[in-house]
């Protein structure tokens, strides 16, 4: 199967220190771990390692740690040793590359270039440990004009809104491609927050109904799922139009991770694949979306706001312009460094444009067309850090999903082999005995640390800039400042050049 | 038994009306095309006159009945999960779009793309029955529940479905009536002909709901043989990929 490809990784142990206690060998679901009873000493098989780390975590006497290989090719700029180890996988097996989590290649990350401006002197800033700070945010349609009755008084011509009390919220990760216990440890985080995580494609399990005010539930081609009281469920319904990792293509998962509750989650039969059509199709233009947009509406008798997510694609202003045109009360866009369960390595790597230039051409375009207040706008894809966030909002982001983040939060390593379904941190697994190992309670516990934390050095960030609500770090790019960029990168990000 | 007469309602003020409705017997008369009638409801009995609009019955949940004299438009009855659809006329592209439950049956004809992504899970098994023909893509997708073409429009000897019908299935059977090959069958795709225990079990009843709703005698329905098309494998594409 995997001739000619040497073992990426190198299981190292310390054979002073390991006790042969087999610790390692019972974690690891790949296998790597042996015990051979004629010399009394564990042994590893490099090839089949993914470098989670979870034996290295575990190991009571931290013996393990894994290295990169040494092994190499003849040097060579233009044939790399993945490209060639690619050819040989590709000859062997006849089959599309298949990859998880966000692209690892070297593509340029705008918000590394982009710097955030402080307060000195005039302006005074603010210290968020003595003054109230809102980073309070509700996602929808803002009414363009006041209404009022034949008695003068105002008339409440608020379409529905989804409140957070940050603008973050988790994104969608579907049951299935996760764990039960990742999505038990989502729900309980965004209630307690009061932010909301959000289904993914695969319905919503009986369990996480009482979650539904800080849920989001999507509707994707293949309509897993979906129904009457699923759609009522939640603070809002996604329509899932695209994904950031995968543009233009679906989703499919593989018959061997339906099983049990995530068949019954997303009403197919167990054993049976869960294929998501690359189009809706019922959707061939803008007009199209509008009627899955307006039958969502009917169907929740208008009390639920409709997002749209797209993947950031080279047109996606007029895109955006399109869906914001369609009656969508959210637009979600998702850059192409953002992660998934599973996506052709070629599409993952190659399709789609950075969150960064495709927020800020998207915000121009609506904030152009006099249309801007008509959505709200939450984006995605890749968004590691508080900082990262806090660019997005100044760049015109109504909010921003995170998912790797999250999932770090939980755990993982980011040994990209999601799409295996072995994930020995228990998050992007079907199998009982890995999902066991993520206790919700310690996850959601996990989650909330980190939301907090960003929540607090968003403040922090705030304060510096002596601005005490977040609504007024939304689109103020005066408060941004770009290094190492050309004139045209900064023109359409609609920031300066730091030094002026 | 409520009667709304759309003549001069939008979709909006109409949805409006049947939600606060919902559970009643209505009619609908003078219907004009508004988009969306009956989505989502549970328990609601429509009768409507005239022409409804697209995304009919969309979400349709248990309990519920939809009739319609007259045709009906595009995504009939998308993402219905219960309940039934009954159709004196035609129905549009996109008919039972991602059915998963309850039955659709469409007097006449059905454009392209009718029952696609159609799913079943347990008890829930969406059959969907059009009397004439079906369009390109019939049954795109089909991962569950039931299809059946009659062609009643169609001499012997021509197949009721257009080209590419079941492209991408991995569940569920799509049953013709009459022995004609439907026109660029895709490789997923097995065409046998129905077994004896078919016909009584799965092909007769529906053929005999199909006859009570339209008035039609049930052995003009079934004088000639029926195909049976059901996919080659439940996991089309699992042998597509290589981990890297």
């Amino acid at each position: 199967m995997d001739l000619y490809v040497h073992p990426l990784f190198e299981v190292v142990r310390n054979e002073k220190k390991c006790v042969a206690c087999r610790a390692c060998e019972r974690q690891c679901s790949n296998c790597v771990h042996a015990y051979n009873p004629d010399t009394g000493e564990m042994e590893a098989d490099d090839s089949k390692c993914v470098n989670c780390h979870r034996c290295v975590s575990l190991c009571p006497t931290k013996a393990l740690k894994i290295i990169l290989t040494d092994h190499c090719f003849r040097p060579n700029a233009n044939w790399p040793g993945e490209n060639i180890n690619e050819v040989y996988k590709q000859a062997n097996s006849g089959g599309v590359l298949l990859s998880s989590m966000g692209t690892p290649k070297p593509h340029p990350v705008y918000f590394d270039r982009i710097l955030l401006n402080a307060s000195q002197v005039t302006n005074p800033p603010i210290d968020p440990l003595r003054e109230p700070m809102e980073t309070r945010v509700f996602l929808g349609k803002k009414s363009q004009k006041l209404e009022r009755n034949a008695e003068g008084q105002l008339v409440d011509n608020l379409t529905p809104q989804i409140p957070l009390t940050m603008p973050l919220l988790f994104s969608a990760m579907s049951f299935g491609s996760i764990s039960y216990n990742a999505h038990a440890s989502l729900a309980r985080a965004a209630a307690a927050l009061g932010i909301c995580y959000n289904t993914g494609e695969g319905g919503l399990h009986a369990d996480f109904y009482p979650y539904g005010p800080h849920t989001i539930v999507q509707v994707a081609s293949g309509r897993f799922g979906v129904h009457g009281d699923y759609l009522m469920a939640g603070a809002a319904v996604e329509i899932k139009m695209g994904q950031g990792a995968k543009p233009g293509i679906g989703g499919h998962l593989p018959g061997h991770k339906i099983a049990g509750d995530v068949a019954r989650t997303r009403m197919i039969p167990p054993g049976s694949d869960a294929i998501s059509p690359a189009p809706h199709h019922d959707i061939y233009s803008i007009e199209d979306l509008r009627q899955l947009v307006y039958s969502l509406k009917a169907a929740t008798g208008n009390q639920k706001p409709i997002i749209v997510k797209i993947a950031a694609v080279h047109n996606v202003a007029a895109i955006a312009s399109g869906v914001a045109r369609s009656g969508a009360d959210i637009i979600a866009i998702d850059g192409f460094r953002g992660g998934t369960g599973a996506a052709p390595t070629r599409i993952r790597d190659h399709v789609g444009i950075p969150i960064e230039l495709a927020l800020a051409s998207v915000d121009a375009r609506l904030r152009e067309e006099g249309i801007r207040d008509d959505v709200s706008v939450i984006a995605g894809g890749s968004i590691r850090s508080s900082a990262d966030w806090i660019k997005a909002i100044a760049l015109g982001a109504d909010a921003c999903y995170i998912a790797t983040g999250a999932l770090l939060a939980l755990g993982c390593h980011l040994c990209r082999q999601c799409h295996t379904g072995l994930c020995n941190w228990g998050i992007a697994t079907q199998r009982p005995d890995l999902v066991k190992r993520l206790n919700p309670e310690i996850g959601a516990e996990r989650l909330v640390n980190l939301v907090h934390a960003w929540q607090h050095e968003l403040k922090e960030v705030m304060g510096g800039m002596g601005i005490n609500s977040v609504e007024a770090l939304r689109g103020n790019r005066l408060m941004l400042r770009g290094v190492a960029m050309t004139q045209e990168e900064l023109d359409i990000l609609g920031i300066k050049h730091a030094g002026v | 038994m409520i009667t709304i007469d759309a003549g001069s309602l939008d979709f909006e003020q109409l949805g409006d009306q049947l939600r606060r409705l919902a559970g009643e017997e209505i009619v609908i008369e003078r219907c004009l095309g508004q988009r969306y009638i009956g989505s989502g409801l549970k328990n609601t009995n429509i009768e409507i006159y005239g022409t409804p609009g697209n995304a009919l019955g969309a979400y349709l949940g248990e309990g519920s009945r939809i009739v319609v004299h007259g045709n009906a438009q595009d995504a009939t009855g998308d993402t219905m999960s219960g309940g039934s659809i009954v159709v004196h006329g035609s129905a549009g592209d996109a008919a039972g779009y991602g059915m998963r439950g309850g039955t659709m049956l469409v007097r006449d004809s059905a454009g392209y793309r009718a029952g696609i992504h159609m799913k079943q899970y347990g008890q829930a098994y969406p059959a969907l029955v059009i009397g004439g023909s079906a369009g390109n893509f019939l049954g795109e997708y089909l991962a569950g529940g039931v299809i059946l073409v009659l062609g009643l429009d169609r001499p012997a000897g021509v197949a009721p479905v257009g080209r590419f019908c079941g492209t991408g299935m991995h569940g569920g059977k799509i049953f013709l009536r009459g022995d004609a090959i439907p026109p660029e069958l895709p490789p997923q795709v097995a065409m046998q002909p129905a077994a004896p225990e078919e016909l009584e079990a799965e092909i007769l009843p529906l053929v005999r709901e199909y006859a009570e709703a339209f008035g039609v005698p049930p052995a003009h329905l079934t004088d000639r043989p029926f195909l049976r098309l059901m996919p080659n494998s439940r996991n089309p594409y699992h042998n597509m990929y290589v981990n890297n």
